[in-house]
């Protein structure tokens, strides 16, 4: 069924993505994340020397900061700091560097729908540029569920606000590999099929939300593969300058 | 098995304990090897669930919920206050989650509990969005005057699974609350009524004391560890396996919310419908409690 959009996108395409790292010159790494309106920058420092109070020693400490473009500090914030700093502790080798914390911060510069999916993509690209060592990379989605069923993937704010139902969902990225194609799955599906977080907000009905599931594992196949050229483009970048 | 073996003196005793301190995520796989966990619970079943309604007596609604040993107690008081200009005739709810230092070691007058704005948010954002209370019942006079019913939440021992727990409170007092009686008076202003036959005034709402409430969540946390899928955790399950899934869904089996956030065990669609089929159980065990205990209440 074809569904009008107002800024005259299908169903399942995604608004233009841009990215760009090595942006705050003080900052171990950064990156910032753009889709369509929505921009988000994000900062790395660290690791720096010690964990916090209740941290265990034995692993690498991740601490967020969620900076909101206008307003005050409130609950909202405190959440998406909560499911960011998980996201990222099931992302990163906390193994590598243990008793260190890395304090990612993420400045929204303007939000148009899908800000937190676009706030994880950005986190994880400033982590890439800060050289922390991560398993994989977090991909982030968001898909919408209207009333009458269908399914849109990145909407935007009016379309998250109009709609039933909406939700953030992260996977790994897509595996490229020389190892034969069955020997990756667990279960009988592929590794990047495994949901990393799931966040949804409104009812749906369970086969709307394994619906969604669908799309936005193709979506982030399409979203993994602007993150390998993105990446490769910028590191044969600057081993020209270097 | 593995464990140290009991032959009932005092050291042995003392051994498992230190097992469990050292290597409790060792200590839990031996466990869950044999398909149980250390306080004898199959993967499956929640602990034990009880609700009274009514603890806190000066508030309009109250309940006291206990799942295992996570108790919370809700508290409702009503306010009458002016509608906004967008929704003349629609009450309001606020609602607000508190872990006072009572509930566990962790939280100190200096240094809140990070759990407690998260829930706080997850909560409103529950049962604002489930649509169990229809803003539009409590209005009284459009335009003029509607209720705020304010809920509050309060942890008071803080054993794993606290959304649940605070979800299960928050609907039983609503369930338990009762609309005082207001009327209006010569300025025009809402005041609550004295007695039934001491006031001359009409009161507004006599007939409309109890909200209705469709479509109640009830949701269900669940901890993933390798391929098992453990119910209702307790703190230290919670502290050892770090992948927390938990499903809200509603009376009409309607999915409320689904937050999984983070966790190194990756969730596939097998596992989500295990977590689905888990909560579907516990909705109907809940449902029945929730009736139990209205049905004491209305018997008293």
């Amino acid at each position: 069924m074809e569904v009008d959009r107002e800024d005259g996108r299908s169903q399942n395409q995604l608004r233009p993505l841009a990215c760009s790292r090595n942006i705050l010159h003080r900052a171990h790494g950064s990156a910032s994340w753009s889709q369509g309106d929505t921009k988000v920058l994000a900062a790395v420092y660290g690791p720096k020397a010690g964990t916090k109070k209740n941290e265990n020693p034995e692993k690498a400490c991740i601490e967020v900061i969620w900076k909101p473009k206008t307003g005050q500090i409130g609950k909202p914030e405190k959440e998406y700091e909560m499911i960011l700093k998980r996201t990222l502790e099931s992302v990163c080798i906390l193994t590598v560097n243990p008793n260190t914390t890395t304090s990612i911060i993420v400045q929204v510069v303007n939000d148009d729908g899908a800000l937190l999916p676009s706030a994880i993509n950005a986190a994880c690209m400033a982590l890439v540029d800060a050289g922390i060592p991560m398993k994989h990379l977090a991909v982030a989605v968001c898909c919408c569920v209207a009333k009458s069923g269908y399914v849109i993937l990145d909407p935007t704010k009016l379309e998250e606000q109009k709609m039933k139902a909406f939700a953030y969902l992260v996977f790994p990225n897509s595996v490229h590999s020389v190892l034969p194609e069955g020997s990756l799955r667990v279960e009988g599906e592929p590794i990047e099929n495994g949901i990393i977080t799931s966040v949804t907000h409104g009812i749906m009905s369970v086969d709307d939300y394994f619906y969604c599931l669908e799309r936005g594992r193709a979506a982030s196949v399409k979203l993994s593969d602007f993150l390998r050229r993105n990446l490769q483009q910028q590191s044969t970048d600057s081993s020209k300058a270097g | 098995m593995g464990l140290p073996n009991a032959s009932g003196d005092l050291s042995t005793e003392v051994e498992v304990d230190a097992f469990r301190r050292l290597f409790p995520l060792r200590f839990y796989e031996k466990h869950l090897l044999e398909s149980i966990r250390p306080d004898a619970r199959p993967l499956g079943r929640a602990r034990e669930t009880t609700i009274a309604l009514g603890a806190v007596a000066s508030a309009n609604g109250s309940a006291l919920a206990k799942i295992g040993s996570t108790t919370m107690l809700a508290a409702i008081k009503m306010e009458v206050m002016t509608p906004s200009l967008e929704t003349p005739d629609e009450g309001c709810i606020a609602i607000d989650f508190h872990m006072p230092p009572i509930c566990s070691p962790i939280v100190r007058p200096g240094r809140p509990a990070e759990a407690a704005p998260v829930v706080a948010k997850q909560l409103s954002d529950t049962i604002l969005s489930s649509g169990m209370i229809n803003l539009k019942e409590l209005s009284l006079v459009s335009g003029k005057a509607a209720w705020m019913a304010y809920l509050d939440i309060y942890c008071l021992d803080a054993d794993g699974a606290l959304f649940d727990t605070a979800l299960l409170s928050a609907v039983a007092a609503f369930s338990h609350l009762e609309i005082p009686v207001v009327s209006l008076n010569d300025d025009g202003k809402i005041v609550l009524s004295e007695e039934q036959g001491l006031s001359d005034r009409e009161p507004v709402n006599k007939e409309k004391r109890k909200i209705n409430l469709s479509s109640v969540p009830f949701s269900l946390t669940c901890v993933l560890h390798k391929n098992y899928i453990l119910a209702d955790p307790t703190a230290e399950e919670e502290s050892i396996m770090d992948t927390i899934v938990t499903v809200v869904l509603d009376s009409s089996s309607q999915l409320v919310s689904l937050q999984k956030p983070g966790g190194t065990v990756l969730a596939y669609t097998s596992a989500i419908q295990d977590c689905i089929a888990l909560t579907r159980q516990r909705v109907k065990e809940l449902q029945k409690i929730l009736e139990e205990a209205i049905s004491g209440m209305e018997v008293d």
